[in-house]
């Protein structure tokens, strides 16, 4: 089951990147081979199997814990700006990005 | 040679320690000047004198005070993926070249605690991905033992720093086999503990439902006081377990399960491993197991054999779609997982751009490396509508079928399993790079484990290879919550053997 | 060609819990930028989710109040896209497994009583805030600023079916289903802070048709007038555009306030995978029937409950029952005035709250908890006008003078003080009707030649004479026994 050049093309979109020609035609080869490899799992037969999404899930019940409603207090602006120190662009406690139109 | 290779043991070190034959900070200082000039430039990413000697000077504090612990004054070091305040965090790429956490994670926090000095963050394949630390932006990472083979990955930096003896012990991750693989590799003992016993919290995330950190150390008995104090309920984290089969996940339970099998097997005299029961599945020595390997394993479950242990012949019929299987969950979290790095709120921006989606997808490809990139389209296509239940899904219902199987084994037919963590012994560097899933075929044997969320180790068990000096490991792999008992088993072979002592030409 | 206009409504309630959904920050309006942002709210690297409780409990408190079924078992799925308001490109949501499923919710359009079905709420975060003031970027391009204060906070996602047919329908539905968040106190429904939005799918069919139209989904609109307009504009625009052969395309549009229209959205989400999975940093979410029944025994009466006991115990109309139990306080302060009130008297205080004191309210702008008129003083006023202290007519001066707290704004003072009091005395009436009758001899004599305005008039002179405090039914009562008829 070969991926096609849109294939790519729409996968690199869906995942946030921006591949050159030659890297989608690498990636194209590559992901052939590698569906070539989990193509296995087609053959198996998993009728009344639930999939399994925490791996101790059959060993215990695992339930999602839930933590009290209490609020830490705001940050200072000095703390804040601490956090947001590795930021590519801010201002004035703003992250900035290439405007966004809708 | 360091002022570490003097000290065998982690034990051995925190008493001179605490009887003041020698100091933390001068310790840390002779460890600083190791680890800067050592062969291999790329093990560490990141030493920072003064946050190093600051921790020193507190463990020497409390050693003068009496308030000392086992682990005080200890020189350990983080790999890259662990999110630490002061040092940077990279996890070996570009996407973080310069990134500085707020927060440290938990495992940092906990053995800071517990009184070890931090010498800084070793390197890794990049994001975790990788098995041979090739994959790091930063350089690749050699094997002590042969500097022209990789150390294994993705915890590299870790096992080749402790097998240099640059520190006594380093933490690692583990998502399919990244601590065992290269403790294999490098001829030093790592382990893998249940998934749920150590926190998640400040690890980077690669594979959620998979990560689990797992210390690397010289031998079993130096990894206890690691992995005890490195465990323990967090709240934190949503998926960390508040108790083990009705023992609280703290810190001493893993120490007390140790002892208390430790006991047991001095109390059995001559024959301490009798009556243990250990399962050896046919299906890891197939036609793609060397036979060096093959040799070492028999040796070593002969040792084991001597001790009083029994071998039982047992079937793990899914190793082989263990492969597909986790090639297809840990991608798809991954994917999902690596969406935050956007160059919006910290990480790399590309220097040119023109609208958001392009400065997105511009700084999105130029920091993450092939394989990060390769497993994010992997992960995207298995998700995609139209695929998630053909392959997600169907990844996840057989990761059941292969969580039974282990089950089945480790409840009906044995107490531990062993077998190889490799099929060979660690590659060139620069070999399987025509072949996208030549490296990932070679996880064959640790990939189950992961995807039950067993806990699993390696401790050295032999050499091979042409000139017969690269390292083997076996893998111990035990139910859950054994870490304990899994250790002490180890430990008892390592009172036999002397694999893990050997120190290689690059230490 | 008769159309049909097919609605159905998703709306986003931000849960009154004090800390998100996932991390423990504060959810607090107003606050400086990003100082309400942690770690886990940033989405730094290593950074975890941990599940809020109190957004929990909301979400069973809602599902109780709607009839619906609450899941014992619901799980948390990611919802991946790529927009800087959303710091970790992905949503955390829930998908397949929602913890609530179905219920229904009653209200009324007019006269009309109408009931929709729901057919689904679940919990998920919100996003941050863009601000699309003109910064300028490290290359000086245009830029926008992002504030993650907002992300992380817990929303409610109700999902009505299409079952409404008219805006006006819609709007009611929306006015009901915020009358209800607030009344259970899940949220403030504050719509100017963005606490409740809604988002309106709208298709058109030929009447009696059974497919669906393509429908288009209008995002975000945060006020009932403008759901209103926004459903108006896209129906009338789909309706033209199919008369004039076009078709209708599947997309999603925003509402203009000021052009009073809806345009397609340059959409973040447009002909997006989601790639919906269940996130493996969330285990399931356990929700137990003790849990259930512990939250169904906390419920306050319900909307429905007070107004099925307002028109059967007090005797109210269905349509006042279902006013005055839109909103709790409003409940609350009729029944405090109806409790001071022989039962009798409740219809007296249902008159007077949604007729004198919400216009009142309405024209001062005014919340009823600020009424400057207590339910107390409120019953007080009723009795005197059912005790015959004062007519109907003053009593609308003593409220007005009431409210703006003449003499206290005690009743009994202000009558006193202006000496409204009525004049019931039968001597002292008959004494003025006789006056009257003598002064308008003409006026007399349309009467008895069977002009009934004539009495009218007669009584308008009394009253007159009275300055309006005579007893009106006194008079009429012995006017037309003077008059002999």
């Amino acid at each position: 089951m070969a991926l096609t050049e849109q294939d790519i093309a729409w996968l690199a979109r869906l995942s946030g990147l921006q591949l050159s020609a030659d890297d989608q035609q690498r990636a194209q080869q590559e992901l052939t081979r590698i569906l070539g490899l989990i193509q296995e799992l087609q053959a198996v037969d998993t009728h009344g199997i639930e999939p399994m999404a925490h791996p101790l899930a059959a060993h215990q019940d695992i339930a999602l814990r839930l933590r009290d409603d209490a609020a830490e207090p705001p940050q200072s602006v000095v703390l804040r700006d601490t956090c947001m120190a590795n930021a590519p662009a801010a201002h004035e406690g703003l992250f900035l990005v290439p405007t966004v139109i809708e | 040679m360091t002022l570490l290779s003097e000290f065998p043991s982690i034990p051995d070190l925190n008493l001179a320690l605490r009887e003041h034959r020698v100091n933390a900070v001068e310790l840390a200082t002779d460890a600083l000047r190791a680890a800067r000039s050592h062969a291999d430039p790329h093990v560490f990413l990141h030493i920072d004198d003064e946050l190093t000697l600051a921790q020193a000077r507190d463990a020497d504090h409390a050693l003068a005070a009496g308030t000392a612990g086992p682990l005080t004054g200890i020189p350990i070091a983080h790999k890259d993926l662990f999110v630490t305040r002061g040092w940077r965090t990279t996890a070996s790429s570009k996407m973080l070249a310069n990134y500085t956490s707020p927060f440290d994670a938990t495992v940092v926090d906990h053995l800071r605690t517990a009184g070890t000095v931090s010498l800084g963050k070793l390197s890794c394949d990049e994001f975790a991905m990788g098995s041979g630390n090739e994959n790091s932006a930063f350089g690749p990472v050699r094997n002590p033992w042969d500097p022209d083979r990789v150390p294994g990955g993705s915890s590299g930096g870790s096992a080749a720093a402790v097998a240099a003896r640059l520190v006594m012990a380093a933490t690692g991750t583990d998502t399919g086999g990244s601590v065992r693989q290269p403790a294999a590799l490098c001829g030093v003992s790592g382990i893998k503990p249940t998934y749920g016993t150590v926190s998640r919290y400040g690890i980077i995330a690669y594979a959620s439902s998979l990560d689990q950190a797992g210390p690397l150390a010289r031998n079993a008995c130096d990894l206890v006081p690691i992995l005890d104090a490195m465990s323990g309920f967090d709240a934190n984290d949503s998926t960390s377990l508040e108790s083990c089969d009705g023992k609280p996940n703290a810190t001493g339970r893993i120490q007390a399960d140790f002892s208390a099998a430790q006991s047991r097997f001095e109390a059995a005299g001559a024959r301490p491993l009798h009556g243990l029961r250990i399962g050896v599945p046919r299906e890891f020595f197939n036609e793609g197991l060397a036979a060096c390997v093959a040799e070492a394993i028999e040796s070593a479950l002969k040792v084991f054999e001597s001790l009083g242990a029994t071998r039982v012949d047992i079937s793990l019929p899914r190793t082989r779609l263990s492969i597909p299987a986790y090639y297809v969950i840990a991608p798809a979290e991954a994917s999902s997982n690596l969406s935050r790095y956007d160059g919006v709120r910290y990480g790399h921006r590309a220097e040119h751009y023109g609208d958001l989606i392009d400065m997105t997808s511009r700084s999105r490809t130029e920091g993450f490396g092939d394989e990060v990139r390769r497993r994010i389209l992997v992960g995207t296509y298995v998700l995609s509508h139209g695929y998630y239940d053909a392959y997600y899904l169907q990844a996840q219902r057989v990761r059941r079928m292969i969580v039974d199987d282990f089950q089945r084994a480790l409840t009906e037919e044995c107490d531990v399993i062993m077998g190889p963590v490799t099929p060979d012994v660690a590659r060139r560097i620069g070999d399987n790079k025509q072949d996208p899933i030549a490296d990932w075929l070679a996880d064959i044997y640790t990939l189950g484990v992961s995807l039950a969320g067993l806990p699993g180790m390696s401790v050295p068990c032999g050499f091979g290879g042409s000139a017969g000096r690269l390292p083997i490991g076996l893998q111990l792999v035990g139910r859950y919550f054994d870490e304990g008992r899994l250790l002490a088993i180890a430990d008892r072979y390592q009172q036999v053997t002397d694999w893990h002592q050997r120190i290689p030409g690059l230490a | 060609m008769d159309w049909e206009i097919v609605i159905g409504l998703e709306t986003h309630t931000q849960l009154s819990t004090q800390s998100k959904i996932f991390s423990r920050s504060s959810t607090q309006f107003g606050a400086v930028p990003n100082t309400q942002a942690n770690a886990v709210d940033m989405a730094l690297p290593g950074s975890l989710p941990v599940m809020n409780r109190g957004a929990v409990e909301r979400a069973i408190r809602f599902g109780l109040a709607i009839g619906a079924t609450v899941a014992n078992r619901s799980v948390f799925a990611r919802k991946n896209y790529f927009y800087p308001d959303l710091p970790k490109n992905y949503q955390i949501s829930q998908f397949e497994l929602p913890i609530v499923i179905g219920g229904k919710l009653s209200f009324f359009v007019g006269e009309q009583e109408h009931t929709i079905n729901l057919t689904r709420a679940h919990l998920e975060e919100d996003a941050g805030k863009s601000l699309h003031e003109h910064f300028q970027g490290p290359h000086g391009e245009s830029s926008s600023g992002i504030d993650l204060n907002r992300a992380g906070t817990p929303l409610l996602e109700i999902v009505s079916e299409p079952e409404m047919r008219s805006a006006a329908e819609a709007v009611a539905y929306a006015r009901a289903l915020h009358g209800l968040v607030v009344w259970l106190g899940i949220s403030d429904g504050n719509m100017q802070e963005g606490s409740f939005r809604c988002d309106a799918n709208v298709s058109v069919r030929p009447k009696g048709q059974k497919a669906f139209g393509t429908r288009c989904e209008i995002k975000n609109i945060n006020s009932f007038r403008f759901i209103e307009r926004a459903i108006q504009y896209e129906a009338r625009r789909q309706i033209e555009l199919i008369e004039d052969g076009g078709t209708v395309r599947q997309e999603t549009r925003l509402y203009d306030s000021e052009r009073d229209e809806t345009r397609t959205m340059r959409s973040k989400e447009d002909s997006n995978d989601y790639r919906y999975f269940p996130d493996p940093d969330l285990p399931p979410l356990i929700v137990s029937q003790d849990w259930i029944e512990h939250v169904r025994a906390a419920l306050p009466e319900l909307p429905a409950a007070k107004r099925a006991r307002f028109e059967s115990d007090m005797g109210l109309t269905a349509y006042d029952a279902a006013q005055l139990t839109l909103h709790r306080a409003i409940a609350d302060y009729f029944e405090a005035a109806a409790g001071a009130l022989p039962a009798d008297q409740a219809k007296q205080a249902a008159n007077w709250i949604l007729g004198e004191l919400s216009a009142a309210l309405n024209r001062d702008e005014l919340e009823i908890g600020r009424s400057p008129v207590s339910p107390a003083r409120l019953a007080a006023l009723i009795q005197r006008i059912q005790d015959g202290t004062i007519s109907n007519k003053i009593a609308r001066d003593v409220f007005t003078a009431m409210w703006s707290g003449e003499s206290g704004g005690d009743p009994d003072a202000i009558i006193e003080a202006r000496g409204l009091r009525q004049i019931s005395d039968t001597g002292a009436i008959e004494a003025m009707i006789d006056a009257v009758l003598a002064a308008h001899p003409a006026i007399v004599e349309e009467y008895r030649a069977g002009k009934q305005k004539a009495f009218n008039s007669l009584v308008g002179q009394v009253m007159k004479a009275a300055r309006g405090k005579a007893n009106p039914q006194q008079v009429n009562t012995l006017l037309k026994q003077k008059l002999g008829g």
